[in-house]
């Protein structure tokens, strides 16, 4: 176990490369209890939600989620979150455990709006289940019809017979599911799920298979890709930024940023030579200081060492070859395209 | 469930020295591969260096992170187990046998004495953890 913020993590339990490729080719079982949960309510719940995130609130439905930012003036990264529209009026906000209580302060900050800003940690603990097998898993503790969730939708139902989020959201780059409970039926969710999914292959996993998972799916994690000092256009994150649907806190600083042109990006890379290049390395290129690695680890998919780093955005392109200092020495990498792993359709 | 041999000393760092005449062999605990999980480099030092009690003797790279291996006792590199190189996973298998470090020419046996035992390491780790 690992003290993560305050929480006794767990690292792993029958070993990362295990978990990893149960979560890959069956499933695996997250607690993820640590993360942070805020609710939004009230008639201009929207214009807050709108006014402090990146993405476009506006374009959700009932049930339905999306992935966006909370950013500073500057345009930095706050904190990345996911934010649940559960109707008009409330949406549900789960954010990064190391950043919750600035997130609530930021977005209190903010509220200028008909709305009300809730701490609501303390009311929700989280599973995440994760892989091919989640579903037909997960099916044999709910009545609710699983295939009738799509990818970043949301239910609220009943699973073992207790009130439950249920999210088809995950941070694997597989399919699965979130699943949001009473921190007082965590534990016995946690059983029910592992003694459900024992015919089907699950495995319970811990933080060590959370990073290889999201790194081969190039999921971004706050502290390593992203942070106060790297911008949405930086990070390959655009996508989450909608400047067309009016002011938010950040706009001003992406449209100069925009203007004015990144000067440094996201790249990934493979290692060519033996070591791997992690998390703060520094990046050479043609002998130079180039930039920095942000998360590196050998990947148990495909089999080699792999990872992210920032390198200014003329070298930031595929093939470049790199050499990471790997406790001083200089190993060969190359840049190569993201994500590292996709999952078949 | 492991097994700690009576005849090996052990250090905080969870490294184990185990002494024939003048000869001591070197390994991380058990206790040290199940902290780092499944590992996949391990980096040791040339044959003939001198080694110093408590400096850095060479490292180990897990999925999760690299890990310093610090020499339990001082002396110079005598032998070195290559096999290790090609099949790192050895150190999860069988980190008290097969899949020693180095061996290392005693510069002061004495050394060895201060070392915790079997059973005070045990103790520790189980405070530890």
């Amino acid at each position: 176990m690992v003290d993560f913020g305050g929480w006794d993590m767990p690292v792993q339990y029958s070993g990362i490369v295990d978990e990893h490729h149960a979560v890959r080719k069956a499933a695996g079982l997250f607690d993820v209890s640590h993360m942070g949960e805020i609710e939004i309510r009230g008639p201009e719940a929207e214009l807050l939600m709108n006014y402090v995130s990146t993405n476009d609130a506006s374009r959700l439905r009932d049930g339905q989620a999306q992935y966006s930012a909370l950013l500073y003036d500057h345009g930095g990264f706050v904190d990345d979150i996911l934010v649940h529209r559960v109707h008009a009026d409330e949406f549900f906000l789960c954010v990064n455990a190391s950043n919750q209580a600035k997130d609530f302060a930021w977005i209190r900050e903010h509220n200028r709006f008909d709305a009300e800003v809730i701490f609501a940690s303390e009311r929700y603990a989280q599973l995440a289940l994760q892989g091919p097998r989640a579903l037909e898993i997960l099916q044999t503790l709910t009545p609710v019809e699983l295939n009738a969730i799509r990818y970043y939708w949301f239910t609220d139902g009943e699973v073992c017979g207790v009130p439950a989020r249920i999210a088809r959201t995950g941070y694997t780059g597989e399919d699965g599911f979130e699943v949001y409970v009473a921190p007082e039926q965590a534990e016995r969710l946690w059983r029910e799920l592992l003694a459900a999914g024992a015919p089907y292959g699950i495995k319970p996993a811990g933080l060590g298979a959370r990073n290889t998972l999201r790194l081969e799916a190039k999921m971004a994690l706050y502290g390593h890709e992203i942070d106060a000092t790297i911008t949405p256009w930086e990070a390959g994150l655009g996508w989450i930024v909608k400047l067309d649907k009016g002011d938010f806190v950040g706009r001003k600083a992406l449209v100069k940023q925009q203007e004015a042109g990144v000067a440094r990006q996201l790249a990934g890379f493979s290692m060519v030579g033996r070591g791997i290049g992690r998390d703060g390395y520094e990046v050479l290129c043609d002998g130079r200081l180039a930039g920095w690695v942000t998360s590196g680890s050998p990947s148990p998919t495909l089999n080699r060492n792999i990872g992210l780093c920032y390198l200014p955005v003329e070298l930031a392109t595929v093939g470049r070859a790199l050499q990471i200092l790997v406790r001083l020495q200089p190993v060969e990498a190359v840049t190569v395209t993201t994500p590292f792993y996709k999952r078949p359709k | 469930m492991s097994n700690y041999p009576d005849t090996y000393r052990y250090t905080k760092e969870h490294e184990w020295v185990s002494v024939e005449g003048d000869l001591g062999t070197v390994g991380i605990t058990f206790h040290a591969q199940k902290e780092l999980g499944d590992i996949v480099y391990v980096d040791l030092p040339k044959l003939g260096l001198q080694v110093e009690q408590g400096k850095a003797l060479g490292s180990v790279e897990s999925v999760k992170a690299v890990s310093d291996i610090y020499a339990p006792v001082s002396g110079e590199v005598a032998e070195v187990n290559d096999a290790l190189t090609s099949a790192p996973e050895k150190l999860n298998e069988d980190p008290h046998g097969a899949a020693w470090l180095v061996k290392l020419k005693l510069a002061n046996p004495s050394e060895v004495q201060k070392l915790l035992t079997a059973a005070e390491y045990q103790t520790y780790i189980g405070a530890e953890s």
